[in-house]
C-alpha cells in the first residue's frame, strides 16, 4: 500500500521544475521532503495529489496506475488523498463557517445529512476546535485555528495519503504541535501515509521517519533566458 | 545608549459594528541603536498590528492611544546643525520637488494604499510633551509617530528614517516597474547612488539578474527579497521587519536573519515581528513575548530562552519541535472579550485566584516560573 511518484518530470508552460522525480509513501509512514527553494516541492505534491498533470511519468495509488487529473479521477480514489496547504486563507471559501468548511467535501459526495453533522462534531473536537468557533467564518478566527479546520476537512473523508505542503510553516510554535500530533493519531488509527514538505530540518528530524531531498534544478530550467 | 524608539502606554482598538477588538493594550517598549527586538507570538495576538501603528498603517476604524517617540539616529545634535549636514545632500541630488518625490518613494516602497485612508482620533491623544504645536515632532527631533500625522509620516519618517520589510511583498510592490527601477528609484530618493542597486540586491539574497523581472513574475520568496533590498536600499536608522521569513527556504531564512543582525552591529535598530521562535533565538538581542494584546515577557534574548520566567512563554517554547513538541491546551481570548485577571488564565497550570487580578511587571504573573527583578 503505497502512494508513488514514478519518474515524474512536470512544469509550467514549458518551465521544467521537476525532472524525473520518484517518490513513495507507504500507508503508516511519515516522509519528510525538504529541497531548495524553486526545487519544485510544491508541484510534486500536486502531482501526487492528482491537481496537476505530470508531463513524463505518472502517479499510482497502491499499485493502480492514475490517469488524469481532478474530476476525471473517480471519487473513491480522489478522496483517498488529501492536501493541507502552506495557507489556510488563501485555501478557504471566505464565505463559509468554519463548520461548513469542513463539511463542504462529505456534501460533495452527498452523504446522509446526520452523519454529516456529527462527523463534522467528530473532526472539530479532534482539531481542538470549539462549537462557537465552528460558526464564525475565516475573517473572525486566526490562522492557527483556520488550519485547524483545513486539517479538519483534509481527515473529513479518512484519506489514505495526507501531503502537508509547508502546512506549518506560518503557525505558531503551539499549532505546528498540534497539527502534527492530531495527524500522527489519526496515523496510529487508520494507518495514514504522510508526506511533510518543510524547510525546517528541527521538525522533519521530529516528525518524519525518513527525509528526501529533491535536487535543485538547473539554474537554465527555472529562469528566463538572460541577457548577456 | 540612548533609546532610538520609546514606545509608551501604546492602545489600539478597532471599532466594529457590534463589539471593540483590542489589538494591542498597554504596551511599553524601548529599542537602542544595535539593538535586535523580537517580538513573537501566535498569529492574532497583535503583534502586526504593532508595527503597522508606528507606521501610519492602520485602516480608518483604528483607535490609537499612547506615544512612540522616534529619536534622531545620531546624539542629539541641536536642529540647525541637523539641518545645515542634511540638506545640501538631498538638495544636490534631488532636483525634484518635494511632492514628487513623496509621491514617488511612497509607489516604489510599495506603501499600501491604506496609508491615506487612517483618520485619527485626535481626541484619544495625549500629546502633551512631545512639542507644542509641533504636529507631534519634539525637540531634538523627536517625532512622536503616533501624533506627526500622515504628511510627517509620509515625508520623513517612511521609508527614510524607519524601513518596512513588509509581510506579503507580492500585494505590497508595485507591478508596472521592474526590480531594478524600483530600486533605482529608492535610492534616487534617498539621496544614494542607483548604482548601488545590484549590491543591495546581493546583500538581501537576490541575483542580480532578477532585478530585470517585474515583481509579478517573483516567486514568493524572490519577492520577499525584492521587499527586503527596498528597505535596505535607504539604509534607515530604524527598521521594522514584520515576518521577514515568510515563504523563504532555510538558507534564505538564515540569510535574511543574518542580514538584520549585522544592521544591528553597524548600528541600526531592528524592531523584528515573527512567530518563528527559532528566527528570535537565533539572531536577537531582546525578546518581547506577546500573547493577547499584551507583552507579557520582555527579557534579555538569552535568558528567556535558557529560563522563560512566564508560563505562557515556557508553554510556547516547550511546542518547539527540538523541544517537547507538545502544544498548548485551549485557545487564547478574543481580543473583543478579553478577561480582566490574567489572559491567559484558562490555559494556566499555574493559575490561582490571584490571577483574576491583572498582573504586570516585565514579566507580567503573579506566579513567574524564575524571579525577573523589574
Ligand atoms: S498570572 Fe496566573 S494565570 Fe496568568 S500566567 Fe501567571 S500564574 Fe498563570
Amino acid at each position: 500500500m503505497s502512494l508513488v511518484a514514478e519518474s515524474v518530470s512536470a512544469g509550467y508552460r514549458g518551465r521544467r521544475v521537476l525532472n524525473g522525480v520518484s517518490l513513495t509513501v507507504a500507508a503508516g509512514e511519515t516522509v519528510g521532503l525538504r529541497g531548495p527553494s524553486g526545487s519544485g516541492k510544491s508541484t510534486l505534491v500536486r502531482v501526487l495529489a492528482l491537481l496537476h498533470t505530470p508531463d513524463a511519468g505518472h502517479v499510482s495509488l497502491d499499485g493502480v496506475r492514475i490517469e488524469g487529473v481532478r474530476h476525471r479521477v473517480p471519487v473513491s480514489v480522489r478522496t483517498r488523498i488529501a492536501v493541507l496547504f502552506q495557507s489556510p486563507r488563501a485555501a478557504s471559501d471566505p464565505r463559509l463557517t468554519l463548520a461548513d468548511l469542513i463539511a463542504e467535501p462529505l456534501r460533495a459526495v452527498r452523504r446522509p445529512r446526520e452523519g454529516i453533522a456529527a462527523r463534522v462534531a467528530e473532526l472539530a473536537d479532534r482539531v481542538g476546535l470549539t462549537a462557537d468557533l465552528l460558526t464564525r467564518r475565516p475573517h473572525a478566527v486566526s490562522d492557527g485555528q483556520l488550519q485547524r479546520a483545513c486539517l479538519a476537512r483534509a481527515l473529513a473523508h479518512r484519506p489514505a495519503y495526507l501531503l502537508c505542503d509547508e502546512a506549518t510553516t506560518m503557525l505558531d510554535a503551539s499549532t505546528q504541535a498540534l497539527v502534527a500530533s492530531v495527524i500522527t493519531a489519526e496515523q496510529r488509527e487508520t494507518g495514514l501515509g504522510v508526506l511533510v514538505v518543510s524547510h525546517d530540518p528541527a521538525l522533519l528530524s521530529r516528525w518524519a521517519d525518513r527525509v528526501v531531498t529533491v535536487a535543485p534544478p538547473r539554474r537554465s530550467d527555472i529562469s528566463a533566458p538572460q541577457p548577456t | 545608549m540612548k533609546n532610538l524608539l520609546v514606545i509608551e502606554g501604546l492602545g489600539v482598538r478597532f471599532r466594529l459594528r457590534d463589539a471593540t477588538v483590542h489589538a494591542v493594550s498597554d504596551l511599553d517598549l524601548t529599542v537602542r541603536p544595535g539593538e535586535l527586538l523580537a517580538v513573537v507570538g501566535e498569529s492574532g495576538c497583535g503583534k502586526s498590528v504593532l508595527a503597522h501603528a508606528l507606521l501610519g498603517l492602520l485602516p480608518a476604524n483604528a483607535l490609537v492611544t499612547g506615544r512612540a517617540l522616534l529619536h534622531p539616529a545620531r546624539p542629539a545634535a541641536p536642529g540647525p546643525s541637523t539641518q545645515r549636514r542634511t540638506l545640501p545632500r538631498w538638495s544636490s541630488v534631488l532636483p525634484r520637488p518635494a511632492g514628487d518625490r513623496a509621491e514617488s518613494r511612497r509607489g516604489s516602497s510599495g506603501w499600501s494604499s491604506r496609508l491615506s485612508r487612517r483618520l485619527r482620533d485626535s481626541a484619544e491623544h495625549q500629546p502633551e510633551g512631545t512639542g507644542a504645536g509641533g504636529g507631534g515632532v519634539g525637540s531634538g527631533g523627536a517625532v512622536d509617530l503616533l501624533a506627526c500625522g500622515e504628511k510627517v509620516l509620509a515625508r520623513s519618517v517612511r521609508g527614510r528614517r524607519i524601513g518596512l520589510i513588509p509581510q506579503s511583498p507580492a500585494t505590497a510592490l508595485t507591478v508596472v516597474r521592474t526590480g531594478r527601477r524600483l530600486l533605482a528609484e529608492t535610492l534616487t530618493a534617498h539621496g544614494r547612488d542607483p548604482g548601488l542597486a545590484a549590491q543591495v540586491a546581493i546583500e538581501a539574497g537576490l541575483d542580480p539578474a532578477d532585478l530585470e523581472r517585474y515583481p509579478f513574475e517573483l516567486s514568493g520568496g524572490m519577492a520577499q527579497r525584492l521587499a527586503t533590498a527596498l528597505a535596505l536600499a535607504t539604509d534607515p536608522p530604524l527598521l521594522i521587519a514584520d515576518e521577514p521569513t515568510s515563504g523563504l527556504d532555510r538558507p534564505l531564512v538564515d540569510h535574511t536573519l543574518d542580514l538584520l543582525r549585522r544592521r544591528c552591529d553597524a548600528g541600526a535598530a531592528v524592531l523584528l515581528i515573527t512567530h518563528d521562535l527559532a528566527a528570535a533565538e537565533r539572531v536577537a538581542d531582546t525578546v518581547a513575548v506577546m500573547y493577547a494584546s499584551r507583552i507579557v515577557e520582555h527579557r534579555p534574548a538569552a535568558d528567556l530562552f535558557r529560563s522563560p520566567a512566564h508560563p505562557y512563554t515556557q508553554a510556547l517554547l516547550n511546542a518547539l519541535p527540538d523541544r517537547d513538541f507538545t502544544p498548548l491546551p485551549g485557545h487564547p481570548p478574543m481580543l473583543t472579550a478579553l478577561p480582566p485577571g490574567c489572559a491567559f488564565a484558562a490555559r494556566c497550570p499555574r493559575v490561582s485566584e490571584t490571577c483574576a487580578t491583572r498582573p504586570s511587571g516585565p514579566v507580567a504573573c503573579h506566579h513567574p516560573l524564575v524571579e525577573v527583578p523589574a
